[in-house]
């Protein structure tokens, strides 16, 4: 166990090292100047040079690319270009509100998911299981951009049930929230219902059906426990959708997180912070994954860590 | 020659007409009470040396002083931390004497030291300040670094002269820019590179809380200098707010200012509404937005091409397009700039004689090039009305629609034909023709990497431009008409298609008081803090 | 053994009909057929050109027009009529979604089978790879590539391509090394067999089934996958229609014209629907063992 994690810690640091090279090569061929944005429009170009010169653009490649790794070994992720402050400072000042959406949006997708599955699964073969596996089809097309408006046009604007966007309540949480979710529980209600099908099959069920306990407290005692923690345990994986999906829910809600830190960062060229966001992101996916294969053995001991 | 002595408005007045009565303020002001304004985008910093954005502009203004200042809600130059200047006869050197008594928010008294202190600083290649470049006129500019400034001289506290290399018409108007605010050493070495989150000067508010990507408070400063004002107590800004969110908030009377504006999906619908529609102030604002064309490359090195596609714009259309929120522009200055030459008409919507000019341009079937556009709403849109009216005279533009540093980066290096400059636009420093000419229009930026996209370079202008900013009084009328002309001569070379000027339209919620003019302060943008109040 | 390839190549007329038992299936098949005719016939069924901003598209204030007879989806905010951009817009998706993923299905295959058949430092080195991929925020890294290369159509179907492959790479990959160590191929190589005989005999017929299905489910990934680019702006380029940057130019006033996102909205589902549903019963049509999420 010891050992598999040691291997895994190496791995991740080696592919996040990779993330941050392809990164750092990305943002350093991008057509567009970063010093001329810092400068701005009244400058001379002798100032141009001089703030190239300070932030070392000047030099080569590689050697930028070290000084940033650098860097990073002393937990400092530079300085953002345009924003003048400190890198680590800014996503640290984003990252909760992105940590609520997105627990929020797990929180969703779980409770939909389960419940939507766990009905399917009862109700096996009948028009509402059917038409919950077409619902959670739709769920997984359903871009979220488009979900996340029309859940805002419905909710907020014709009912006027949740505000319009932003953030620092509850209800603010409510819409972003379930956009975000809607996607996975499209997915976690059809995993839900394979397993909990399969549970039902099993011979400890049908043992316990058959000495006459009742059936809602089989389901709910024995049944479900067993089904859903294979699913739990796959959470880790989704934080890589999630990271994706905060830019555009973020976007759509105007929620002030990470996902628009990067988008700003992005249309302005301010390369610290994209790099910071892009390693944030990076390292939060592979722990998520790291994190789903040592809990999967856990929960499902036909599962060995490899 | 003194130009005036000002400790009242009276004084002022009598000494020199020509410069603007200092602001009367209204008089049911009543000081008390706090509002809340909201943006979109955080602010980066309250730098003064460093800040150029459209949120931090005006509240810098409110945290520091310059040396000069603007009379709430125009553009005529009034009085600031100096309290009077004289102007050597040649026009070479500024002597200006200090305000006594004016106290940093830390409590210590202002003195020239602290002049010479911050422009030495803004100037320092070390600060990198996007606006040092204001400053090129100032004698030693082009050594500047630790060493200061050597045309910036302490002659005792109270007084500090300026020598210039060049005469500098606009040289007041720089002196009241955001870059030029006087700021405290001792501020500034303690807090280093946070001096922006950490901001000391002489205004009207001091920082009072900031949290990154929330919210920023700004407190009343109860020693301010100028007796009176402000009137609030407290300011909250509010960032991370979308402009429709912010605008249901005004409506719920959560927000009293947002800074944003009215957004254009909300536009039609607030101006439906009579109540809501008499708190909408409009205004000029000192805006162009204009197509450039690479004069340098084909086909825009023929000025019958450029000529027609002026000619080829509708622009009644362009502004429709923005619910109307515009005027269409035939010149590079906004009206509401002094120098804008009223009489000039410009190209008219004319597709047949824009074909005519085409062919005789040796493109009977018209060409194909590429149109630059930032990829931020309603951009993107416009670009595509301006494409369909070059369509229409048989120009093919592609459109290229990218990210703000990519537009400008394409616009400087010069390859890109031609750009809308739509959200990267010239909203002018400082109210004053040349401020359009130089980085935007003239050969210092026509250089690779300038902002001048058209790469434009006129010598003959150039000299004139020079002429025009020797004079020493920047309203001088010989000195606005020379500006004029330069502009329409430059219409005549046509290196922009210019389309329309912005208006501003600012909501202020129903207790805001605090005549319109303050909240569409041509300078103080979106509005001046210092002056509006709340009339429960 | 010759009975497990013969099955394999047997395979479609069977499946079809037995896809065709399917009613969600034909449903999907009905909407993807919609979706092409409209597509192909676009110059033909569209009453206006879509780029063409009408000069009674607009109302004097500048607000476009909501669905009427003239317009049957209404105008969009530059006056142009939406049922022709939507039309067209067809077009763009489903050339990005053949291209692009045909693109990632070719490098993910190519990749999978490659690291799966020949192991060693060959497959180690490129299961690597997939695991910095999987590492990266794919949207984040969309976005920047398609800040670099300015985007156009097939730039676009590039940009996406090449975030889209892991997927593919991974089940791939999967397969073949079961495949691999399946006994009929143990036995093959017993008897001789070259290693290319092995190959193209034996593993890639037997992936034929995987790749169809994560083909066809690709598809609707990579509609969202461009829809989302466009939505951000750094998609398809207008005038160009995409039904992702159809709700880029009109997102603002998604709440006086809801029309003119949620009609191409609901187009991107039905249409991304479609493929899902055709692709889940691929899946069990032609490999049962394969449900579920990965």
């Amino acid at each position: 166990m010891a050992a598999y994690l040691a291997r895994r810690l190496i791995q991740s640091v080696l592919i996040l090292l990779g993330v941050s090279f392809i990164t750092f090569l990305l943002l350093y061929v991008l057509p567009a100047d970063p010093v001329r944005q810092i400068a701005g429009r009244a400058a001379t170009a002798q100032t141009v040079e001089n703030i190239r010169q300070q932030l070392g653009l000047d030099q080569p490649f590689l050697v930028q690319y070290g000084r940033y790794l650098g860097n990073l070994l002393h937990g400092d992720l530079g300085r953002s270009y345009l924003q003048k402050t400190d890198v680590a400072e800014l996503i640290w000042s984003r990252l909760p509100a992105s940590l609520l959406l997105m627990a929020g949006g797990i929180a969703c997708e779980l409770v939909l998911g389960l419940t939507l599955g766990v009905i399917a699964a009862l109700w096996r073969g009948r028009a509402l299981d059917q038409g919950l596996m077409v619902g959670s089809f739709v769920a997984v097309s359903a871009p979220q951009f488009v979900v996340g408006l029309l859940l805002l046009y419905v909710f907020a604007v014709r009912l006027g049930w949740f505000p319009i966007g932003g953030y620092g309540t509850f209800a603010h949480l409510v819409l972003p929230a379930l956009t975000l979710g809607i996607l996975g529980s499209g997915w976690y209600s059809r995993m839900m219902r394979s397993s909990m099908i399969e549970v039902l099959r099993a011979d400890y069920i049908r043992t316990a059906r058959a000495k006459g306990l009742d059936r809602a407290r089989v389901i709910l005692r024995h049944a479900l426990p067993n089904a859903i923690l294979p699913i739990v345990a796959m959470i880790g994986i989704d934080i890589g959708i999630f990271m994706g999906g905060i830019v555009v829910v973020e976007s759509v809600f105007g929620w002030p997180g990470m996902g628009q830190l990067a988008w700003q960062a992005i249309q302005r060229v301010d390369i610290p912070i994209i790099m910071g966001v892009t390693l944030v992101s990076a390292t939060a996916i592979v722990l998520g994954n790291l994190l789903a294969d040592l809990i999967a053995p856990l929960v499902d001991p036909r599962i060995k860590l490899r | 020659m003194k130009h005036w002595l000002a400790s009242t408005a009276l004084a002022l007045c009598l000494a020199v007409p020509a410069l603007a009565q200092d602001y009367t303020p209204d008089p049911n002001a009543k000081p008390g009470g706090a509002i809340v304004i909201t943006y979109k985008d955080d602010v980066a910093t309250l730098d003064p040396a460093i800040g150029y954005d459209w949120q931090n502009w005006s509240m810098i203004k409110s945290i520091f002083d310059g040396l000069m200042d603007y009379v709430p809600g125009s553009t005529a130059l009034r009085p600031g931390l100096a309290e009077s200047y004289d102007l050597s006869e040649d026009g070479l050197t500024f002597t200006f004497h200090l305000r006594p008594g004016v106290k940093f928010h830390n409590g210590r008294e202002m003195t020239a030291e602290d002049v010479k202190y911050s422009l030495d600083r803004v100037t320092n290649p070390e600060t990198q300040s996007p606006g040092a470049g204001f400053f090129g006129s100032i004698e030693g500019f082009e050594n500047a670094g630790p060493d200061g400034l050597s045309g910036v001289k302490i002659i005792d506290p109270l007084t500090v002269e300026i020598k210039l290399s060049r005469p500098d018409a606009t040289f007041l108007h720089v002196m009241a820019l955001n870059f030029a605010s006087v700021v405290p050493k001792e501020a500034v070495d303690e807090y280093g590179a946070d001096f922006g989150k950490h901001p000391v000067g002489t205004g009207a508010y001091s920082l009072a809380e900031w949290t990154i990507g929330q919210r920023l408070v700004f407190a009343r400063n109860e020693t301010y200098w100028r007796a009176g004002v402000p009137y609030l107590d407290q300011i909250t800004f509010e960032v991370g707010q979308e402009p429709v969110v912010a605008l249901l908030r005004l409506q719920k009377g959560e927000v009293d200012v947002p800074g944003d504006g009215i957004p254009p999906a909300k536009f039609t619908e607030v101006m439906a509404n009579p109540d809501e529609a008499s708190r909408v102030v409009e205004g000029g604002q000192l805006h162009t937005g204009y197509i450039t064309m690479n004069v340098t490359q084909p086909p825009f090195d023929k000025v019958e091409v450029r000529r027609a596609v002026n000619m080829a714009l509708n622009k009644e259309r362009i502004v429709q397009i923005i619910n109307g929120r515009a005027v269409p522009a035939n010149q590079p200055l906004p009206p509401s700039m002094p120098g804008y030459a009223k009489d000039y008409k410009g190209y008219a919507h004319d597709p047949e004689g824009a074909k005519k000019l085409l062919a005789d341009a040796g493109y009977p079937d018209g060409f194909e090039t590429e149109l630059y556009v930032m990829n931020t709403d309603p951009n993107p849109r416009i670009a595509q009305a301006i494409q369909q009216d070059l369509a229409a005279i048989g120009i093919k533009a592609s459109l290229q629609n990218l990210a703000q540093a990519n537009v400008i980066e394409a616009g400087g290096a010069g390859t890109a034909p031609m750009v809308w400059s739509g959200g990267m636009g010239w909203i002018a420093d400082f109210p004053d023709p040349s401020n359009f000419y130089g980085p935007i229009l003239g050969c210092a930026g026509a250089g690779e990497g300038g902002w001048n996209w058209s790469k434009y370079c006129n010598e003959a202008l150039d000299a004139e431009a020079v002429k025009a900013d020797s004079f020493k009084d920047p309203s001088d009328p010989a000195r606005l008409a020379m500006w004029s002309d330069i502009y329409v001569k430059i219409m005549d070379d046509a290196p922009w298609a210019p389309v329309f000027n912005e208006q501003r339209y600012t909501m202020k919620s129903p207790r805001m008081g605090g005549e319109d003019a303050l909240y569409v302060d041509p300078v103080s943008i979106p509005i001046n803090y210092d002056y509006v109040f709340i009339k429960e | 053994m010759t009975d497990v390839t013969a099955s394999a190549t047997k395979a479609p007329a069977g499946a079809l009909r037995r896809l065709l038992r399917r009613k969600l299936a034909i449903l999907g098949l009905a909407i993807i057929a919609v979706v092409v005719l409209g597509a192909l016939f676009a110059p033909w069924i569209a009453p206006y050109a879509p780029e063409e901003q009408l000069f009674d598209g607009l109302t004097l204030e500048g607000a476009p027009l909501a669905p009427d007879a003239t317009f049957i989806f209404g105008t969009d905010l530059l006056g142009r009529d939406l049922f022709s951009r939507m039309l067209y817009g067809a077009q763009t998706s489903l050339v990005i979604g053949v291209v692009a993923n045909g693109i990632a299905l070719a490098i993910g295959t190519l990749i999978g089978v490659t690291a799966g058949f020949f192991r060693g430092w060959i497959g180690g080195g490129l299961m690597r790879l997939t695991d910095l991929m999987m590492a990266f925020p794919a949207l984040l890294l969309a976005i920047c590539l398609a800040a670099i290369f300015t985007p156009s159509l097939w730039i676009v179907a590039m940009v996406i391509a090449l975030v889209n492959w892991v997927q593919t790479a991974r089940v791939i990959y999967t397969e073949t090394t079961a495949l691999a160590e399946r006994e009929f191929i143990a036995a093959e190589r017993t008897l001789g067999a070259g290693t290319g005989r092995i190959l193209f005999r034996h593993i890639l017929p037997h992936l034929v089934p995987t790749v169809i299905v994560w083909g066809t489910l690709g598809i609707s990934t990579t509609v969202l996958l461009e829809a989302t680019l466009s939505f951000l702006g750094v998609g398809v380029q207008p005038p160009t229609p995409s039904w992702g940057n159809i709700i880029f130019e009109n997102q603002t006033y998604f709440q006086a014209a809801p029309w003119l996102v949620f009609i191409p909205g609901a187009a991107i589902v039905l249409l991304a629907l479609a493929f899902n549903l055709v692709g889940d019963a691929l899946r069990d049509v032609l490999d049962p063992t394969q449900r579920g999420r990965d």
